[in-house]
């Protein structure tokens, strides 16, 4: 009995000296790789925000102008960091990150580029988890559907009409699915009525980010 | 038996007698579920045969100094930690690469061949036989992985090699080979029954084959070739 006790005793030391040299290991491997991998995320990241309005159009650190924003119907429980493109301090556009909820599976996350006189420049689809060979020709390196909203504001087209064809909008909806491109004009949509009713606050520079 | 005769019998077993996806049906969360197209198959097989390898060593080397009662948690803690350390490294040091694998890579964790070599093989062999067993279970994996992944994008959307430019680079945007043209598309190949569907035609085809073989060794040779040695 007693030496049953001692021998499970010491199988527990040994797995939690394992589980300790385990943990430090992988501790080690991301202390050594922290800085690297933050320094690749906002190089992905300028990368990423610079493809969505023309190069020279701007000429801020468009990473660090931002501004945080609580809007419940944009983002899910959080607040979103709104980022500001300017040329010689003067507004030019902004990029919003939304989210579209209606997808087929789970959030489709997404940034929106608009222009400050209210026309989407870029959209954008940054993660997302619909079926693969179907709901992802979204994706830009995959079809150039995502380009139906470029130049799209609502002085040119009505908000009613901002919907898939198949809902009497003038979105094309793409072969063999309807319910991804639904949930992402209606993603873009709401993220214009947002730009429209915050527009002049959402340049407002005493809220740079230091 | 002679060295050559052993790791020819690792490699001819990792990738067709004892292939992990055909023969053991082991693997089949991830291998199902990322086998749409070619490319991704291909990214997915990839990332696995390098866990299999850095697991597979690992255990061989620590394989006499754990009590054989608490090995599987123990195992389990070393796939963990090198799927976790490899998904930062990649993360560090090829981070276009981690963009189109990174989803893969948690998936692998679901991977339980990976646990079936290290308790069946790498912790009964050394670390130079648990490598190279790891190495050709993996691309034994990634082959049945590519092949399942060519016949459902064939089927699903009469492709082959698209979007080979998210891992390539650009010039690889050139690859995709179009079968036929204003092809409509098969939703079954694509969608999860027809992983199922054609893991099983693959799995029928193999064992036809194999019976073939069998056949013809009976017919046209004097001595047996399974057990000659």
């Amino acid at each position: 009995m007693r030496e049953g006790f001692q021998r499970s005793l010491f199988m527990a030391l040994v797995l939690g000296a394992f589980a300790i040299v385990a943990i430090g290991m992988v501790m080690w491997v991301f202390y050594a790789s922290k800085a690297r991998i933050i320094e690749n995320e906002r190089a992905a990241l300028v990368k990423q925000l610079s493809e969505l309005l023309p190069a020279g159009s701007y000429d801020n650190d468009i990473v660090n102008d931002t501004v945080n924003w609580i809007e419940p119907d944009l983002a899910v429980g959080n607040s979103l960091t709104i980022f500001r493109f300017r040329k010689n301090t003067r507004p030019v556009a902004v990029v919003i990150p939304t989210v579209a909820l209606g997808g087929y599976n789970g959030k489709i996350k997404l940034l929106v580029a608009i222009t400050k006189e209210g026309v989407v420049s870029a959209v954008r689809v940054t993660s997302h988890h619909e079926t693969p060979g179907l709901g992802d020709k979204m994706e830009i390196e995959r079809s150039g559907w995502i380009n139906v909203f470029k130049g799209k504001s609502f002085k040119a087209l009505p908000e009613s009409q901002w919907k898939v064809k198949r809902d009497g909008g003038v979105f094309d909806q793409f072969t063999g699915a309807t319910i991804t491109p639904r949930a992402i004009v209606q993603a873009v949509k709401k993220t214009v009525v947002f730009f429209e009713a915050n527009r002049e606050a959402l340049f407002l520079p005493e809220q740079i980010k230091d | 038996m002679t060295m050559w005769t052993q790791y020819r019998q690792i490699i001819t077993g990792g990738l067709w007698t004892n292939n992990q996806a055909f023969v053991a049906l082991l693997g089949l969360c991830p291998l199902l579920a990322v086998s749409n197209t070619l490319i991704n198959s291909l990214g997915l097989g990839l990332a696995t045969t390098m866990t299999l390898v850095c697991s597979s060593v690992t255990v061989s080397v620590i394989r006499k100094i754990i009590p054989s009662e608490i090995r599987l948690p123990i195992f389990v803690l070393v796939i963990a930690a090198v799927v976790t350390a490899i998904e930062l490294m990649m993360k560090a040091y090829f981070f276009e690469l981690y963009k189109v694998l990174g989803i893969f890579i948690p998936l692998i964790v679901t991977n339980c061949a990976i646990i079936g070599r290290a308790e069946s093989y790498a912790s009964k062999h050394s670390p130079p036989k648990a490598f190279l067993d790891g190495l050709f279970m993996g691309l034994g994996f990634t082959l049945a992985l590519v092949l399942l992944g060519s016949v459902r994008e064939i089927l699903g959307a009469g492709t082959l090699f698209s979007d080979a430019a998210l891992m390539f680079g650009e010039s690889a945007a050139s690859w995709k080979i179009v079968l036929f043209e204003d092809y409509s598309g098969m939703l079954l190949a694509i969608l999860p029954p027809g992983a199922f569907i054609g893991l099983g035609l693959l799995i029928a085809l193999k064992n036809s084959m194999d019976f073939q073989f069998k056949l013809h060794r009976k017919v046209f040779s004097v001595q047996p070739l399974d057990k000659g040695n």
